[in-house]
């Protein structure tokens, strides 16, 4: 992590990000930003706020509406000079999308063996709990740590918001970042001014602990923090993890905590049947699996569709559903 | 290249503009057509209402679109099917559907996706365009199945920057399904404007690239969309193929409740605007030219409309409470193991059961 001395300020995660374009639009003229109503309207989220007013509409650019549009032409621009970071209004409109990344973003410079490439940044709010209505909720990370040639990044706090999105922009090939609505605004944390990164591809130990590592990522995170606070007061150590990054996974941090405790709990909000929890299993077998105390268990979201919002909490994991499965790999 | 003029039966001052309209419209459908109007408007403005009570979740409002949505739905008969997004409520309405599933709709109920028995009345698309394509195959279905039914489906001026438009307009063409392409032309795609979406004059010309009738109408007489839609279903129904209709209409407010118009549009636009093209004050206008107009019928008119709305919202409220089951019960038809597993350890822990 390299982080320049600058004043720092409390800043919300939402607010993290705009700071992170604007901070690197102001130092490269080939960032831009595109999107549907990320321009007068600021985004519907605000993430976008005063960059149209600051750096004009060549730069920040309301598109029409047309997520392969936006998505193919932001692969052109990328091959061809620009650093374009591309909004989807939610994860869950990106599907019209989805042949452009699959079979060009991802693909490119291993069919041109490098001599093309697309550095381009996809930024899409996702996730439940927000009580937005069907499909705006959806937590479909896997679909695309399923592709191979992207990365994916889903920050969790201010500071890695802007850390990562900086990385994110600065990589040469295409990220997928992942903005859950619901830490949007829960707390403001400090973000430095100006430039700085957080690496892709390493996760962040929040909480040490001796006894149990949860892993988990996103909103999730702050759902995880607090079922590892109620089981300090009975002296059990959760050693809490915040992924960051779902592709590549961050080997070394997740294996050292494992065999440290021998006992994981993977938490995420999106289905369970082929989720990034199943890669953080396969990852603690393949590195660990002789430190195992006890089963792997996995706090995930049902094999269903995220509910309509009047069901939805039914959905989502619970502290509640958290504090079962550490009590079931401590009691193994 | 070919122009497509806006097609009026009757202009802002509420007189008769054309020889049809002059010989159709009369006392009895002006008046049914402001019954109509005005129980979607009462809808309206009460989901706006009770989502600010925090009575309803994040609602989207169509008013000023009522004589698009009234009108092309009142075209429309028994065994048709409509293909809605989640503004098209006004028609979903109009062609039948229960106002209190609506309601439930915007409350996070999947209840609300659930038309009356025998009504063809699909779920709101939420994603942009993706309906299309579907009206197009079930009007198919009804051709090869021999009927005369044919689909409607709705969508704004956005939609038709997606894939998703010109793919359902290229294969109706093609396989000459009956249906209609009813574009609602708000001028805008939540906060970017016309002019920013597309580089056409009109969306009625995009026909041309498909070889097939295109109509512009002015969406807010009700009795122009009312009278054009009829025809597109006509030459639906005889076999000659899909139309595309583009209902010119703005949209008074919000593009939902949770968003700020006044960040890209002009409200004294919108205020002026309505003075001009409010769909109703339309109607009202030509029935008090034409002698027909009654305050107390009027007034009675809307006692009926807020008594019909009123009684929903107390069926909605009143509604049984959603069922866990449900997320899990209707993903396949008979589910798999893992949902089993899922439901059945959830189910014991919202019991108390678990370990």
């Amino acid at each position: 992590m390299k982080t320049a001395v600058a004043n720092v300020q409390k800043l919300s995660l939402v607010q993290a990000v705009t700071d992170g374009l604007r901070t690197m639009m102001s130092e490269h003229k080939e960032v831009i930003v595109m999107g549907e109503d990320v321009g007068q309207n600021g985004g519907v989220f605000r993430a976008t706020e005063g960059l149209i007013e600051e750096f004009g509409e060549q730069r920040v650019i309301d598109t029409p509406l047309s997520e392969s549009g936006i998505i193919g032409t932001g692969i052109g621009l990328a091959l061809n000079g620009f650093l374009p970071v591309v909004e989807m209004q939610f994860l869950g409109f990106i599907y019209p999308a989805f042949e452009q990344i699959m079979t060009h973003a991802t693909r490119i410079r291993m069919r041109t063996l490098g001599k093309y490439h697309v550095p381009m940044v996809i930024r899409a709010p996702y996730g439940a709990g927000i009580r937005a209505p069907e499909i705006h909720s959806d937590s479909v990370e896997a679909l695309f740590t399923h592709m191979p040639g992207i990365k994916v990044v889903c920050p969790s706090n201010p500071y890695d918001a802007k850390g990562l999105l900086i990385a994110s922009i600065e990589d040469p090939d295409p990220v997928l970042f992942m903005e859950s609505m619901r830490c949007y605004r829960s707390t403001k944390g400090g973000v430095p001014s100006g430039k700085y990164t957080v690496d892709i591809g390493k996760a962040n130990v929040l909480k040490e602990g001796e006894d149990i590592t949860i892993l988990a990522w996103g909103a999730m995170v702050m759902l995880a923090e607090k079922a590892a606070e109620e089981y300090k007061k009975q002296d059990i150590h959760c050693e809490v993890i915040d992924i960051r990054t779902l592709y590549p996974l961050d080997k070394k941090t997740i294996s050292e905590s494992v065999q440290k405790t021998g006992r994981v709990v993977i938490v995420h909000e999106a289905h369970s049947t082929g989720g990034v929890g199943t890669d953080l299993i396969s990852l603690v077998n393949d590195t660990s699996f002789l430190s195992l105390k006890a089963p792997i268990e996995r706090v995930t979201g049902f094999d269903v569709p995220v509910p309509f919002s009047a069901l939805e909490d039914h959905y989502i994991p619970t502290v509640d559903r958290i504090k079962k499965a550490i009590n079931k790999v401590w009691t193994f | 290249m070919e122009t497509f003029e806006t097609i009026c039966y009757i202009d802002e001052n509420g007189n008769v503009r054309n020889e049809e309209g002059a010989a159709r419209i009369n006392e009895k459908l002006a008046k049914e057509m402001y019954e109509k109007l005005l129980l979607v408007r009462t809808f309206d403005r009460k989901a706006i209402s009770l989502q600010r009570q925090g009575r309803l979740g994040t609602y989207a409002p169509f008013e000023g679109q009522e004589g698009a949505q009234v009108g092309s739905a009142s075209a429309l008969k028994e065994g048709d099917w409509l293909f809605p997004t989640y503004r098209d409520h006004a028609a979903s309405i109009t062609f039948g559907h229960s106002i209190p599933r609506v309601f439930l709709y915007w409350n996070g109920r999947v209840e609300g996706c659930v038309a009356p028995e025998g009504k063809h009345i699909f779920p709101p698309a939420v994603p942009i365009a993706t309906q299309l394509p579907h009206a197009t195959g079930a009007a198919l279905a009804e051709k090869w199945k021999g009927t005369d039914n044919a689909s409607i489906v709705y969508f704004g001026d956005g939609a038709t920057s997606e894939g998703d438009f010109h793919e359902g307009l290229n294969f109706a063409s093609v396989f000459k399904a009956p249906v209609v392409f009813f574009n609602q032309n708000n001028q805008y795609a939540i906060s970017v404007h016309i002019s920013k979406q597309m580089n056409s004059e009109t969306i009625a010309q995009k026909s041309v690239a498909y070889g097939i009738p295109g109509v512009r109408v002015d969406g807010s007489d009700v009795f122009a969309v009312y009278f054009e839609t009829q025809k597109a279903l006509e030459r639906a129904r005889n076999g000659e193929g899909p139309t595309l209709i583009e209902a010119v209409t703005w949209r008074f407010g919000a593009h939902t409740t949770a968003d700020d118009p006044t960040k890209y549009r002009n409200q004294d636009e919108s205020i002026q605007k309505r003075e001009q093209i409010d769909p109703l004050l339309r109607v009202e206008r030509y029935l008090k030219n034409q002698g027909y107009w009654d305050d107390e019928w009027a007034a009675e008119m809307q006692a009926n409309a807020s008594a019909v709305i009123e009684e929903a919202v107390e069926e909605m409220e009143a509604f049984p409470k959603p069922k866990v089951e449900d997320i899990f019960d209707h993903v396949f038809a008979s589910p798999t193991w893992t949902i089993q597993q899922q439901k059945e350890e959830y189910l014991q822990q919202m019991r108390g059961e678990d370990a």
